[in-house]
Formats: structure tokens, C-alpha cells, sequence
């Protein structure tokens, strides 16, 4: 009786030991993800609910929400930005796959050589990729209209970013560059990692390379399908960098997105709450593509 | 005879015997392999015309008819580059890269040891909340984060693109990754001969996990540099600009002179293109590794 009793005491005193431990190792990254991730986060909430500027500080409750939804901007705004979402994820998706597929048995040179080739545009960093693109383009300068001439394409010069029925186009075809580079790193290593010994016995039974493609390997690397489905959508439906220095939403909202008009609101009117409001809204969005891909792809397994 | 069957026919003649689909994946592998070479030299080109156009003279940089390869190289852009305080923005852009990696992979591996490897109240909680952290779009929380810079006097500083980014869980989620793979045995192993945790961790966990720290120290570094929108609205003073926004900067104040705004692209890119072409191996592997799965 006193035996068990001290080894429940004992145990109790490893358990809060262990607790303290862990907690004091865990401090210092808890600390700066509450500061800074977790206390915005609610602040981006709370604010949406005030009429916030430089200022007015008020509570408004839903108004901002209200306005949003009648703000033909906005809604011009999340066009686009779906637009984008549902042009460049599945794009992003099925060419990664593609190149990946292509190169991942390769040697390990080759195949390093075409993962770094496709992730330069990552690291070379959206600044620098925005504005050769941006003289790329130019309406009297640009390479682009120079080559479409000489091959006889056009006849005048097209102002690719001036113009509506262009210029989201060619945002999506940016965003694509600087998108595919991690998807192809991913889907690489799944590949690489696909059972050997189902692919083998599949092969000895018959199948052909696109059978066993897409009933062997193509289940097998879902996880990774899923995972970069969702960081596609959320940097999709972050894409800002592009549009600000390209465009500035121009020309009339045509490139407008949703991170840039909550920009636009926030940094150049001082809109502040109503800027909020817009994130939170973009949050929910990203959460229920999110959400709706898991399920998609549960379903599919 | 099956050798003699023109090429063409057979990609359209269906699967059916072995050889015809064996032969007809080599037709498609050729193609596939030039396609690929083709698409690599298009993701190429930006970079080739930003080195390119930063030699070019402004005459061939407006030019109607571009040059593909500059037919005069001169060094004017760099050295008009150099006038304007471009080391200033390249120094301000290492710090903050360092200064975020280093916070980063401190915090990081100490918080990624105990989500592996004890067994604490609310360790469910904590993760849930770091994962569900990350699939929220970060560039949302600006508007309040501006306002608590400010209040906390610290916007217009490098500290003000540090915080965030060092707050950013995806870290802890790498270290957890790799701190799974520790065995348990090596750390009872410790525990019995009287180490106490410091000494476990310093000793034990972090060098099994160095890999890992590295990958994450290479990732952040890459990934800090290239945060524009942060930058962007955290640094307005002309003393803290970094690289990216000093680049953003020539381009709004002298839209057509090309051929400076390339220098300065090459002077933001190649840096670090250069780190991650020498780290690549640990940076693939980070990537592989915080992956979500399932």
C-alpha cells in the first residue's frame, strides 16, 4: 500500500518534471508564435468589427463586412483571384508531375541539375523576376513584342500589362514560373520512394507504364498530390508581389486580387478595419479550399 | 521486321504486345526529354536577360529591336548602381537573413525535441494550433502586426522583419520532423547516466538533428531575403531598405533605364542564387521533410 502509494508519488513528480521540461524548451518558439503570429491574428479579427483609420477608431460590428460584399471592386477583386487559383493550381500540379516523372530517374546529377534549373525563379526572388519581366513585356522595348513580330504574330505592339484582356495572363504565367519549383522537389522524392516491389509485380503481370502509373504510383504519392494542392491554393490566393509591381492592380482593377485591394485599403487609404475584414474573408476562403481538397482527395483514395 | 515498322505508326498503333510498348515509350521519352530541355532554357532566360541587360548600354536597353546578346558590354549600370546606396541595402538584407536564421533554428530545435520526444500535457494542442498556423495565409496578419511594430517601436527596423518571420511555425514543424528519428534509447541511455536535460539536449538531440538545422538554417535564410511584402511594409526609412525593396525603388523612380534596374536585380539575385545552389542538397531535403503528409 505505501509502496504503490510512493511509486504514484514518484510518478507524479517525473510527470511534472517532464511537463516543466518540456514547456521551457518549448518557451522561447511559443513566445514569438504568440507574439506574432497568434496576437495579430486575433487583432486581425477584432479590428475587422471597427471603422479603423488614421483617425477613427470605432466599433461598426458587421458594417465592413457589409460593404464588402457591395464593393464591386472587392468582387472584381475575388474574380481574379479565383481566376488565378483555378487556373494556376491544377497547371502548377500536372506540369510538376510531369517534369518530375521526367527526371526523377535520371542520375542524380541530371535530375539535381533540372530541380535546380526549375526552382531558380523561386530563389532568384520575386522582386528581381518581377522586373525583367516588366521590361520583358514593355510595350517598346519588351523582347516579348519584338519576337511576336518577327515571327509574324502581331503586327503592332501590344501593351501586354496595359491591356485587360492580357494582363491577368500574364500574371498567371509569372506566378507559374515561380510556383512549380517546389512542387517538382516534392513530387521527386514521392516518386523516388514509390513501393518497388508493387511496380515490378505489376509489370511482370502485364501492365503498361501508363497502367502503372496511374493504378501503382499515382495512389501511393497522393499525400504529396494533396499537400501541394494546398500550398498552391494558399500562395495562389497570396499572390501579391507580382501584381504590385507589375500593374498595380491597373489597368481599371483588372489585376486587382484580393491581398492586393486589402493592400490598396490598408497601406494607401489607411483603411485599416475594413483591410481586416477583406483577411478574414480571404482566410475563411483559403480554409474552405483547403478543407475541400482534404476531403476531394480522401475521397479518392 | 518489328525494327522495320515506321516510328509514327507505331504511336498511334494501341498497346498490345511488349515490344510495341516498349518502343512507343522510347519515341515518348525522346520527346519528353527535349521538351523538358526546351522548358528549362525558358526558365533560364529571365535570369540570362537580367546578367545580360545589366551590361547593355542604355541605348541598347531601349533599343526597338533587342539584343539578345549585348553587342557592347560596359560596367556603367554597376557603377551607377554603386552610387546610390546599394551595399547599404545588401548589408541590411544579410542581417536581417541572419539575424532570422539564427532565431529561427534556436527556437525551432528547442521546440521541436519535446513535440517529438516527451510526452507532456497539451503536446496534442500545441501542435494542432502550430499545424493549423500554417495553412493560414500570413500575409493577412500585416495590418495588425504594422500597428504592433509601432507600438512597440520597432517598425523601421530589421527587428520588424525578424519577429514575424522567426514566429513563422514552420520550423518547429521541420525540427519535429527530424527529431522523430532520434532513438528513444539513446536518450533513457543519457537519462540513467545522470544527464540532465541541457546536457541531453545539447549533447544528444542536437547533433542528431544538425542536418535538419541546417536544411531549416538555408530555408529561412532563402525565404527571409525574398519576403517582399513584410519588407515592404515594415521598412520605409531609407536607411533599413533591403535589397528587394532597393530594387522595387529604382524601378518606380526611373521606369525605362533598364539597365540599371537589371544591375540591381543581379545584385539582389545572385547571391543568393549562389548560397542555394551550394546548399541545395540540405535545402531539397528541408523541403521533403516539411511536408505535410495525409
Amino acid at each position: 500500500m505505501q509502496l504503490t502509494r510512493n511509486m504514484s508519488k514518484a510518478m507524479k513528480a517525473t510527470r511534472r518534471r517532464e511537463n516543466l521540461s518540456a514547456y521551457l524548451f518549448l518557451t522561447p518558439a511559443l513566445l514569438f508564435f504568440a507574439g506574432f503570429v497568434i496576437f495579430p491574428m486575433g487583432m486581425c479579427l477584432v479590428t475587422s468589427f471597427f471603422n479603423y483609420s488614421m483617425t477613427d477608431f470605432s466599433f461598426i460590428a458587421f458594417d465592413n463586412y457589409v460593404e464588402m460584399f457591395s464593393d464591386p471592386t472587392f468582387g472584381k477583386s475575388l474574380v481574379n483571384t479565383i481566376v488565378i487559383v483555378v487556373v494556376s493550381v491544377p497547371t502548377v500540379c500536372l506540369f510538376s508531375l510531369w517534369v518530375a516523372s521526367v527526371i526523377y530517374k535520371m542520375n542524380s546529377f541530371k535530375t539535381s541539375f533540372f530541380r535546380c534549373v526549375f526552382y531558380l525563379p523561386v530563389v532568384t526572388g520575386s522582386v528581381a523576376v518581377t522586373v525583367v519581366w516588366k521590361w520583358i513585356f514593355n510595350n517598346y522595348y519588351g523582347l516579348l513584342n519584338a519576337l511576336c513580330k518577327t515571327l509574324g504574330i502581331i503586327t503592332k505592339n501590344v501593351n501586354w500589362l496595359g491591356d485587360p484582356a492580357y494582363a491577368l495572363w500574364c500574371i498567371i504565367m509569372i506566378l507559374f514560373t515561380t510556383s512549380i519549383g517546389q512542387p517538382i522537389v516534392l513530387y521527386v522524392s514521392a516518386l523516388g520512394n514509390v513501393d518497388h516491389s508493387l511496380v515490378e509485380a505489376a509489370q511482370v503481370d502485364g501492365a503498361t507504364n501508363r497502367q502503372v502509373f496511374w493504378k501503382i504510383k499515382w495512389p501511393q504519392i497522393m499525400p504529396t498530390t494533396l499537400y501541394i494542392l494546398i500550398i498552391t491554393t494558399i500562395n495562389s490566393f497570396q499572390c501579391f508581389a507580382l501584381i504590385q509591381l507589375l500593374t498595380n492592380g491597373g489597368p481599371n482593377y483588372a489585376t486587382s486580387t484580393i491581398m492586393y485591394y486589402i493592400y490598396y485599403n490598408a497601406f494607401k487609404l489607411n483603411r485599416y478595419g475594413y483591410g481586416s475584414a477583406m483577411g478574414v474573408i480571404l482566410a475563411v476562403i483559403i480554409a474552405l479550399f483547403s478543407l475541400a481538397q482534404f476531403r476531394l482527395a480522401k475521397n479518392d483514395r | 521486321m518489328q525494327k522495320t515498322v515506321p516510328v509514327k505508326k507505331m504511336r498511334v498503333s494501341k498497346p498490345g504486345s511488349d515490344d510495341h510498348s516498349v518502343q512507343k515509350i522510347t519515341v515518348y521519352r525522346v520527346i519528353c526529354v527535349i521538351l523538358l530541355i526546351v522548358m528549362a532554357l525558358l526558365f533560364m532566360f529571365p535570369l540570362y536577360w537580367i546578367i545580360t541587360g545589366s551590361f547593355k548600354t542604355k541605348q541598347a536597353v531601349i533599343s526597338r529591336t533587342p539584343e539578345l546578346f549585348p553587342s557592347q558590354f560596359v560596367t556603367t549600370n554597376y557603377e551607377s548602381l554603386f552610387q546610390k546606396p546599394a551595399f547599404t541595402w545588401l548589408w541590411n538584407t544579410v542581417l536581417m537573413c541572419a539575424g532570422s536564421m539564427i532565431l529561427t533554428c534556436l527556437c525551432a530545435a528547442m521546440a521541436g525535441y519535446p513535440l517529438a520526444k516527451k510526452k507532456f500535457t497539451g503536446r496534442k494542442i500545441v501542435f494542432s494550433v502550430f499545424i493549423c498556423a500554417m495553412a493560414l495565409p500570413k500575409q493577412v496578419i500585416l495590418i495588425p502586426l504594422l500597428k504592433e511594430m509601432a507600438f512597440l517601436k520597432m517598425h523601421d527596423t530589421l527587428w520588424a522583419v525578424i519577429l514575424p518571420t522567426v514566429g513563422w511555425p514552420f520550423g518547429v514543424f521541420l525540427m519535429k520532423q527530424f527529431s522523430e528519428n532520434i532513438p528513444d534509447e539513446m536518450l533513457e541511455a543519457a537519462k540513467i547516466d545522470g544527464a540532465g536535460e541541457i546536457k541531453t539536449f545539447t549533447h544528444i538531440v542536437f547533433p542528431m538533428i544538425k542536418p535538419g538545422v541546417g536544411a531549416l538554417a538555408i530555408f529561412t535564410f532563402i525565404t527571409a531575403w525574398n519576403d517582399y511584402f513584410l519588407q515592404l511594409i515594415m521598412l520605409n526609412d531609407t536607411r533599413v531598405l533591403t535589397i528587394s525593396l532597393g530594387i522595387a525603388k529604382l524601378q518606380s523612380e526611373l521606369s525605362t533605364d533598364y539597365g540599371l534596374i537589371m544591375a540591381g536585380a543581379a545584385l539582389g539575385s545572385v547571391p543568393i542564387i549562389i548560397i542555394f545552389l551550394i546548399f541545395q542538397k540540405f535545402f531539397t531535403r528541408g523541403i521533403t521533410m516539411g511536408a505535410v503528409k495525409g
